[in-house]
């Protein structure tokens, strides 16, 4: 039986465990899954302590998935934020190429201690499909992704990579195609397979104990950051910046530095077209606390309690809801969430791109938005330049087909196969192949 | 934890209907259509249908965007008639043209449009329109604190749902925040007829009446009058759904030509249902 869910802070905010943070979190979800979650929650009190586990997650983190992830500053990445100081957390170089695979392997590990053979996943941009795909090759578990048919379309290289990987990729066809109907789906397996199947779900959200689990599993990106930034600059960052779209990496990041209150906290939510348009993906920014996929949390929503539809170029951004700690954090001011349009976000891509050499993916060029932003202001304020922080969540090969069409990169023979998820009509006009950075957002010039 | 017992003053119209469905020697018949499928007159006539056809219960389905809990049938109805405009007015407008009949007529609903509404409002506005009360599918007790409190002051039956997977802990626990019935998924799983209904069926019954719970109705799974039949043997009521849906749902859309089919097949749940 579940506990009375404590609402009361706790003593130190990194320790947050649910089933409620504040006034969001808990578990709406069929009856059915209750035993299932309440067997999960006991075995990942016991797992997450247990020496034997914490060994093998250390072996699997330094010997598989290429742990502690290595911090890079970017100083001509930098100059376009106002002269600030701008330090990337590498998790774009962790084995399947972002931060997904940090918390697939624990759930794996987890799925055997709990006895089940089989893992299903949910998935928008294919991260954590590939990862859980991964993970299940890795560990011998049977696997089956869902994954909407619009995401199949646009992601078609992950998908590839998932079924090299012995995957079976289901498309969803229902609702918008997009990652909140393949979490349905993935809820209609689990409900029908509970027996036998465990979920591996893709970020913090969902219900208890998923948030406070994935954030577990992913704190590690934060822990090492914090070590990694004090050991180069002899100073915590002045800012931190996540994207957030279920938002598992911004927790993940956030969590070492929740109790430094020196330290602002930055999640950078998907605007696409713009939060003002409707067309966009920010839960926090554009949304109202209501209860979707069994947490209450902000989501997207009409009047009548209908989800809407998120638009973003990112898919993986591409969610009507957010996590509750996410939610808690926002409504207590300890981190501040802030809206990046995919102009924006694909300027600060490019951008990276063209200084440093990186190609980040699309959710992580969000962020990376969120930074130029931050130091602009602070230079245009006569502060000092500050030192930024930017986890890096991922790397951007999945999203060179989005990017080129978006940058209109293609011979125009290639355009029938570009997604359609290209910019607007005037993202030709922005001097993509210019090496002056461009001013169309009048968000980036020097 | 939110273990409150309904208040011995209110009387459950759900309670009442099952009761003398089962004063005939049978078990009641619960049927299940979304409103606004095909369209919401259509699915006001439908359920009078139903209800003429002999179901003392009618559950009328809120649709809702994510509907994680049903099956392939019923989310393409609701998916339809969200499509075609269906909003909360409309609603509480087929609860209030349903509850004429005289039947108890219960909102199935997934919790955000309620919570979204105003979970006071909602219990206020269901209770003037006849409604006798709300199931929740993906609201367990545990959650529901807002909910118990509103439908004790407007007087409406709540129903929670109880699994093959439930801990006697968790049934007894369900079972005490009920009011009308419990509802015994009788499979793990999403809404959509079998050709078997789960023999899980009778012990999670027998399980949830040794938890006290006073009346146990079966769904999930139901399709014929057989079925309903073996059901009856040991619960208190048939819950029908998605049989109906898809008789209703005719490819050819031949609304009049549905309805009757819905008759004819109400008729032999309702035999089954009441062993008649």
């Amino acid at each position: 039986m579940t506990a009375t869910p404590s609402r009361e802070h706790p003593q130190h905010l990194a320790d947050a465990a649910g089933p409620y943070f504040g006034e969001f979190g808990g578990r709406f979800v069929a009856e059915a899954l209750v035993a299932a979650l309440d067997d999960l929650t006991a075995a990942w009190e016991e797992l997450k302590v247990d020496p034997g586990f914490l060994a093998e997650m250390d072996h699997l983190n330094r010997t598989y998935t290429g742990r502690p992830s290595i911090i890079t500053e970017v100083p001509r990445f930098a100059e376009y934020a106002g002269g600030a100081r701008v330090i990337l957390k590498r998790e774009d170089l962790n084995h399947t190429g972002s931060h997904k695979i940090n918390n697939v392997l624990g759930q794996a590990l987890l799925t055997r201690k709990v006895g089940k053979k089989r893992v299903i996943a949910e998935t928008g941009a294919g991260q954590h499909g590939v990862a859980t795909a991964t993970a299940a090759a890795l560990l011998g578990l049977e696997c089956t992704v869902y994954m909407g048919e619009e995401d199949v379309r646009r992601q078609a290289l992950n998908v590839a990579r998932m079924r090299l990987l012995g995957t079976e990729v289901v498309p969803v066809t229902t609702g918008s195609r997009t990652l909140k109907d393949a979490i349905n789906e993935a809820f209609r397996d689990w409900v029908t397979n509970v027996d036998t199947t465990n979920y591996i779900f893709g970020t913090a959200a969902g219900p208890h104990p998923f948030p406070a689990m994935v954030r577990d599993l992913q704190k590690v990106i934060g822990e090492e950051a914090r070590q990694q930034v004090l050991d180069l600059t002899g100073a915590l960052p002045d800012v931190v910046c996540a994207c957030v779209g279920g938002g598992s990496n911004a927790i993940g990041i956030f969590n070492a530095f929740l109790d430094d209150e020196g330290v602002r906290l930055v999640g950078l939510e998907a605007a696409g077209d713009g939060v003002e348009t409707g067309r966009h993906a920010s839960s926090i920014t554009g949304g109202e606390p209501g209860v979707l996929h069994g947490a209450r949390t902000f989501i997207l929503q009409d009047e009548d309690g209908q989800t809407v539809e998120s638009h973003s170029i990112s898919a993986g951004l591409d969610y009507p809801g957010v996590g509750p700690e996410h939610s808690w954090l926002a409504s207590i001011h300890r981190a501040e969430y802030q809206p990046v349009t995919d102009a924006e976000a694909m300027e600060a891509f490019r951008l990276l791109c063209r200084t440093e050499g990186i190609i980040p993916a699309i959710e992580s060029a969000h962020a990376l938005a969120g930074a130029i932003r931050i130091g602009q202001e602070a230079a245009a304020a006569g502060q000092p330049a500050p030192t930024i922080l930017v986890n890096l969540s991922g790397r951007g090969d999945k999203d060179v087909e989005t990017a080129a069409a978006w940058f209109h990169l293609l011979d125009e023979d290639q355009h029938d196969d570009v997604p359609e998820a290209a910019g607007p009509e005037d993202a030709a006009k922005t001097g993509a192949v210019d090496d002056a950075p461009y001013t169309a957002t009048g968000s980036v010039e020097k | 934890m939110t273990e409150t017992t309904a208040s011995p003053t209110t009387v459950s119209r759900t309670a009442a209907a099952i009761d003398a469905a089962k004063a005939r020697g049978g078990a009641a018949l619960v049927g299940y259509l979304p409103v606004g499928f095909p369209d919401v007159d259509t699915s006001v006539r439908a359920a009078k249908t139903l209800v003429s056809a002999g179901a003392e219960v009618i559950e009328l389905g809120f649709p809702y965007s994510d509907p994680g809990m049903d099956g392939e049938v019923i989310q393409r109805a609701t998916q339809t008639a969200l499509d075609r405009g269906t909003r909360t007015a409309d609603v509480l407008r087929a609860v209030e043209q349903v509850a004429q009949t005289g039947a108890a007529v219960l909102v199935m609903t997934y919790w955000n449009p309620v919570f979204r509404y105003g979970v006071d409002r909602f219990a206020r506005d269901l209770a003037a329109a006849g409604g006798a009360g709300l199931i929740t599918p993906d609201l367990i007790p545990d959650e529901a604190a807002e909910w118990i409190a509103a439908s004790d002051a407007h007087g409406l039956d709540r129903v929670f749902l109880v699994a093959p997977s439930s801990t006697d802990a968790r049934l007894r626990m369900t079972s005490a925040a009920c009011r009308g019935f419990v509802y015994a998924a009788s499979t793990m799983g999403v809404t959509g007829a079998r050709t078997s209904v789960d023999s899980h069926a009778r012990g999670l019954v027998e399980r949830t009446r040794a938890a006290g719970a006073e009346r146990v109705c079966v769904g999930l799974g139901v399709s014929t009058g057989a079925q309903a039949a073996e059901i009856a043997e040991y619960a208190d009521g048939v819950i029908v759904g998605s049989a109906f849906v898809r008789t209703l749902a005719r490819e050819d859309g031949d609304v009049e030509a549905g309805l009757r089919d819905l008759g004819t097949l109400g008729e032999q749940l309702a035999a089954g249902a009441h062993r008649a």
